[in-house]
């Protein structure tokens, strides 16, 4: 029986489309387990969604949408692959196509979305985050798969034209093809490896649309809800794996500073400047409860680390109430783990914070000569804050203004100049006292 | 886009809610949960456990329930999708199970987006 839904508000196409959302990656993936090729899948996806946009609005959306689709692409699988094997009597694809066969023979409705669905999601992502794949490309490929994000939707959030993420989707399934990449689970030995490069796509399209740069386009901070909603999948997917959780961890509570981060004139507001009222508690609920999965499975890993220290933000209520102790110890634990000049230029702040401007100024220190940071702006304003706080004036004002120098954002070219104003009035003001 | 959706019954069968239904709802919200889209839901016990607090002429008054109203506050929901139509499907998904499993059952669910960043954004 299919009973349809009496529409009278909204789009018909739009109430489609939706579903398409909701439904599309499930379907590729169960798709691309038949046919073994992410390419075709979406195409015989995309097949049965135009056959939806015909059908449905007159039918009805059905009560089993994705079983629909499913079973709808499923048969223009079989038509394809009858077409193919005709010309071409390859053995593989006329096994492919007999499995295929009896696969819809016996598919009702009710479960063409079988138990499979789990599995065959995970495969895809793994597949679509496939090192041999550009970072652009496994980005834009994840979104289209798992997303069920548009061509046009892809390159409007990377503010790219749409015929480079067009190209940049071609390539990336050309090279899965000519590649032979199988749609498969990574083997027990590498999977530590893989699952770190599904976990960076994911991160990364979270600070595409986290990034300060980020316009007032709607898509552009749509993207780090796609990425929360990826990573929500993956935990649901993948719960043993602490990471999963920690990355998740990591992106809620970010997410909830969302509407504390930027000022009423559209400038960045730094975190200890954050209005905390404005902070999501929702989001940092869920976020500290993914936290506490993350660290019931063991030791944590980098995602886990940084969600730990986002949580220390979160849970405090107060700038004053930071654990800067905590913080600084889990710093040199992420440091540890994933050793970065970054990583230590924070830690030596947070050891200021919890044990004074020296002790942070002698990490600082040792990263002067650390190459990676030659020119980043941060690295000079860290220790312009911390020699300011050392009242060592005028060395602070040389710091800012290389800070300056450095800077290619207005807002923190500002902020810096600002800096290095407020210092020589001091040191002017401090000189006359002591004359 | 952040939607909250509260369910009311208009018409109550008077057998209590088949085990099948509990079933589905869970398994619904399971699915909702794991496609990232459900963040939280809950039922909403009877008003004449709450109570109404109200402002008029300038007076608080409080009031023990159960309100006056014919339409019972059953349930919320708060979901994150990506359109008001992705909202509306879940919805409907989960009428249709009230609608399969539990005869005679009538109600409406309403869906109202929730203010987010987006809307305090710089220049929106």
């Amino acid at each position: 029986m299919l009973e349809s839904v009496v529409m009278t508000g909204g789009d018909p196409r739009q109430a489609i489309e939706a579903v398409w959302r909701i439904e599309s990656a499930r379907v590729i993936a169960g798709l691309a387990r038949m046919v073994g090729d992410v390419g075709l899948a979406e195409e015989l996806a995309q097949d049965a969604l135009v056959a939806a946009l015909e059908r449905w609005p007159e039918s009805g959306v059905p009560d089993n949408p994705g079983g629909w689709l499913m079973l709808t692409a499923k048969h223009r699988a079989i038509d394809l692959l009858r077409r193919r094997s005709r010309y071409d009597q390859k053995l593989v694809e006329l096994g492919r196509d007999m499995e295929i066969r009896q696969e819809a023979a016996e598919a009702e409705l009710d479960d063409a979305l079988d138990d499979h669905i789990g599995d065959d999601l995970l495969r895809l992502l793994f597949t679509a985050c496939h090192p041999v794949l550009s970072t652009e490309g496994r980005l834009a490929l994840t979104l289209r798969l798992l997303g069920g994000l548009t061509t046009e939707e892809i390159a409007r959030a990377f503010l790219v034209p749409e015929p480079t993420v067009a190209q940049r989707i071609v390539r990336a399934k050309r090279t899965l093809a000519d590649r032979r990449v199988k749609i498969e689970m990574p083997a027990p030995d590498e999977l530590a490896e893989r699952l770190s490069s599904v976990l960076e796509v994911v991160y990364l399209i979270f600070n595409e649309g986290y990034s300060p740069t980020a316009g007032a386009d709607w898509m552009r901070t749509s993207l780090c809800e796609e990425a929360l909603r990826l990573g929500r999948v993956l935990a649901g997917l993948m719960p043993d794996e602490a990471e999963v959780h920690g990355l998740v961890a990591l992106m809620e509570i970010q997410a909830s500073r969302a509407a504390a981060r930027i000022g009423p004139d559209g400038a960045a507001v730094t975190l200890l400047d954050q209005d905390r009222r404005l902070w999501d508690r929702l989001l940092i609920r869920r976020g500290l409860e993914a936290l506490g999965r993350a660290e019931a499975l063991g030791r944590l890993g980098p995602y886990g680390l940084q969600a730990a220290i986002a949580a220390c933000h979160a849970r405090a209520l107060s700038p004053e109430d930071t654990d800067w102790e905590r913080i600084a110890a889990l710093y040199r634990l992420l440091a540890h783990v994933a050793p970065s000049p970054v990583v230590e230029l924070n830690r030596a702040v947070a050891v200021s914070m919890a044990y004074g401007p020296e002790r942070g100024l002698e990490i600082a220190d040792r990263l002067v000569t650390e190459r990676a940071l030659a020119n980043y702006p941060q690295l000079p304003a860290v220790r312009g804050d911390l020699l300011e706080r050392l009242g060592r004036l005028d060395e602070a004002g040389e710091e800012f203004e290389r800070a300056v120098g450095l800077t290619r954002n207005e807002q923190e070219r500002a902020l810096f100049t600002a800096r290095v104003a407020a210092l020589r009035e001091r040191g002017a003001q401090e000189g006359t006292g002591r004359r | 886009m952040r939607y909250m959706i509260t369910l009311k019954a208009t018409a109550k069968p008077t057998t209590p809610p088949p085990a099948e239904l509990m079933e589905a709802i869970t398994a619904l919200g399971q699915e909702a949960t794991a496609a990232g889209a459900l963040l939280d839901t809950n039922g909403l016990a009877p008003s004449a456990e709450g109570a109404r607090v109200e402002l008029v002429g300038g007076k608080l008054s409080v009031t023990d329930g159960p309100f006056a109203e014919a339409k019972e506050l059953i349930s919320y929901a708060l979901y994150q999708v990506r359109s008001k139509e992705e909202a509306i499907e879940w919805t409907s998904r989960f009428l249709k199970l009230h609608r399969d499993l539990w005869d005679g059952w009538e109600g409406e669910a309403d869906i109202w987006r929730v203010f987010g960043p987006e809307d305090f954004a710089p220049g929106a």
